[in-house]
């Protein structure tokens, strides 16, 4: 096997800025799943349509993803704002394996409305600005993937102190630990799970947008992304907002890697038996575990 | 069962003894896919409706099913009804291995069902990447005479392939009703309602639950069989595919879970839906990928706000039959 430490350093940072990407992904799952315990399983989905925006966005008003961001973001936070409060909300005190159907129908929607409205052909967007790689001595860092993961780090941040240091997100928080002692203490527990899942759907919403400068586009990305989100979130632990962007780092790191050692087609097989590793052995995930 | 149950039943049996008799080739296949997730509903039912478990990565036993039992013929001649025990022993080992795995650390409701997709989705790129059984490229067996029937090794007119699943789908039920009345039956339900109190009351809700799961494996593993030499090509893609998965747990779901009716009523209805669908939108000029997926998509989503029993109960209530 050929390879020098050069082009394995730049396969990790590769790996680690694609994986912050995921991990603000699976940020969105996880803080929908910490609050409203509800699975999204409509978050691949989700993120494909968020794609979908930012293709249209650029190819009719010429706005490149990092502006198209910002309304896709804000459309997507009242979406799932919506979604929560008029059609999952009723599900929150059913049976989970109810709460699983309803939002696999949903996804399913989603796909095949993807499939139907915009064809099965591979979309991308290419900015001329990110083809130039950044060179840091024998290093080469991808323009596209370091600006993505920024973004997403930022997003994240961002995310972070509203859930510290805001009046929201600590009622947010206090009806994550306990949503009968939330509502004991005033709080509109259903209002905060719609704002949870609208903060959840932000969340996946600005990775989308990054995602698609980074992989080519089709509707039937969608499940395989959600299948790598539920990954992150288990390896991080369920619910767990670090857990998530480490899970995201740990999994964007482990596919560079396996793409390079062994076959970049059987990447996600790699994913998947870590996943399989962790549930055995950790089932709360390597960060969660406090419950 | 009561007198009238009895009698709807008998007709029901007798009209699908005599459907080939009437019905062309195209709606034979309809009728025969019907049955097949008649067949799977009813084996993925044992598994949640009757004890609990929610199983999202069936495909898995179906796609290792049916490539044991095809890779045995296509390299060794070894026919179906050999094949078919050896894809019944491998995946009950798998499933022991999942449910055991699974049960023993204490991992249920979504993290195991997250975990059947795994297990799917990790055979699924496995089985991508195995040249024995050729890969993405796909396994083909020899396409059938369709004119002979030569039931040694599952080649025949599309008639027989329909009487098979028919006997499957017949079994499946005898076998769930029995399993119902009997200590299986009685214990999974006291874990599906309440496993705390199962277990306080002396039951070894680990073994029952594995119990569960290798029926329920093992009965879609000859399902798996059965698609093999009926499309003569597996792709891991296709069978493997988070989709068959679903397609599977669609029929109980629509029809009602936990009943012994409802997974053939929901499959029954869901044929009709899709199939009508397409042949709708085909008649209509619109050749569009993703439509029948779609309308599954509705189907489901409406069934899940408005009728959360599925409708057999519904039907059960109105002709006054026993569910």
């Amino acid at each position: 096997m050929s390879f020098d430490f050069v082009s394995l350093t730049n396969v990790i940072i590769s790996g680690v800025l694609t994986g912050l990407v995921y991990g603000l992904m699976a940020l969105g799952l996880s803080v929908i799943f910490g609050v409203a315990r509800v699975v999204n399983f409509a978050h691949g989905e989700m993120m494909t349509l968020a794609m979908y925006a930012s293709v249209i966005l650029f190819s009719a008003f010429e706005l490149n993803p990092f502006m198209a961001v910002l309304p896709v973001a804000a459309i997507f936070f009242v979406l799932g704002y919506g979604l929560q409060r008029w059609i999952v909300n009723p599900f929150v005190t059913r049976p989970e394996h109810t709460q699983f159907m309803l939002l696999l129908a949903i996804a399913i929607i989603l796909t095949n409305g993807q499939l139907i409205f915009f064809g099965p052909d591979a979309r991308s967007v290419r900015l001329d600005s990110l083809l130039e790689s950044i060179a840091l001595g024998p290093l080469l860092i991808d323009r596209g993937k370091l600006y993505a993961a920024l973004v997403a780090l930022g997003t994240a941040a961002a995310l972070f102190s509203f859930f510290r240091f805001s009046r929201g997100g600590t009622a947010i928080r206090a009806c994550a630990d306990n949503w009968l002692g939330a509502k004991v203490v005033g709080l509109n527990v259903k209002q905060l799970y719609a704002l949870a899942f609208g903060l959840g759907s932000l969340c996946v919403a600005v990775a989308g947008s990054m995602m698609i400068l980074l992989v080519d586009l089709t509707p039937s990305i969608g499940p395989g992304y959600r299948l790598l989100a539920f990954v992150i979130v288990i390896v991080g632990g369920l619910g767990s907002m670090n857990g998530a962007l480490v899970g995201g780092v740990l999994i964007g790191l482990s596919e560079a890697l396996a793409g390079m050692f062994i076959l970049p087609s059987a990447k996600s097989m790699f994913s998947f038996a870590l996943l399989i590793v962790v549930l055995l052995l950790r089932p709360r995930g390597l960060i969660g575990g406090q419950r | 069962m009561n007198p009238r149950s009895a009698f709807l039943l008998a007709a029901l049996a007798i009209a699908l003894i005599a459907l080939p008799a009437f019905a062309n080739n195209y709606f034979l296949s309809v009728a025969t896919l019907f049955l097949f997730f008649a067949y799977t509903g009813q084996a993925w039912n044992i598994m949640m409706g009757f004890a609990g478990q929610l199983s999202l990565g069936h495909a898995l036993y179906l796609g290792v099913g049916g490539y044991s039992a095809a890779a045995l013929y296509f390299h060794y001649g070894i026919g179906p009804w050999a094949g078919v025990w050896v894809a019944i022993i491998i995946s009950i080992a798998l499933s022991a291995f999942l449910g055991a795995l699974a049960f023993r650390y204490g991992i249920a409701g979504v993290y195991f069902t997250l975990l059947t997709i795994a297990f799917a989705e990790f055979a699924r790129i496995g089985f991508d990447h195995l040249s024995w059984t050729g890969g993405s490229a796909g396994l083909f067996l020899k396409v059938a005479q369709r004119d002979r029937i030569d039931l040694v090794n599952l080649r025949g007119p599309p008639a027989m392939y329909y009487y098979a699943i028919l006997a499957l789908s017949a079994l499946a039920l005898g076998l769930s009703a029995w399993l119902l009345r009997r200590r299986p039956g009685y214990y999974w339900q006291a874990i599906r309602e309440n496993e705390e109190a199962a277990r306080a009351l002396g039951i070894n809700t680990v073994r029952w639950k594995i119990l569960a799961v290798v029926i329920s494996a093992a009965m879609t593993a000859v399902a798996g069989v059965f698609l093999a030499f009926y499309y003569n090509n597996l792709f891991p893609e296709q069978i493997f595919n988070i989709n068959r998965s679903v397609e599977i747990i669609l029929g109980p779901i629509v029809g009602g879970m936990g009943t012994l009716f409802g997974p053939i009523i929901g499959a029954a209805l869901m044929s009709l839906l899709t199939d009508g669908a397409t042949e709708g939108v085909a008649a209509l000029g619109w050749d569009i990928p993703g439509v029948k997926q779609l309308i599954y998509g509705v189907i489901l989503f409406v069934v899940i706000v408005f009728l959360p029993d599925g409708i057999w109960p519904a039907i059960a209530r109105k002709l006054k039959l026993k569910r």
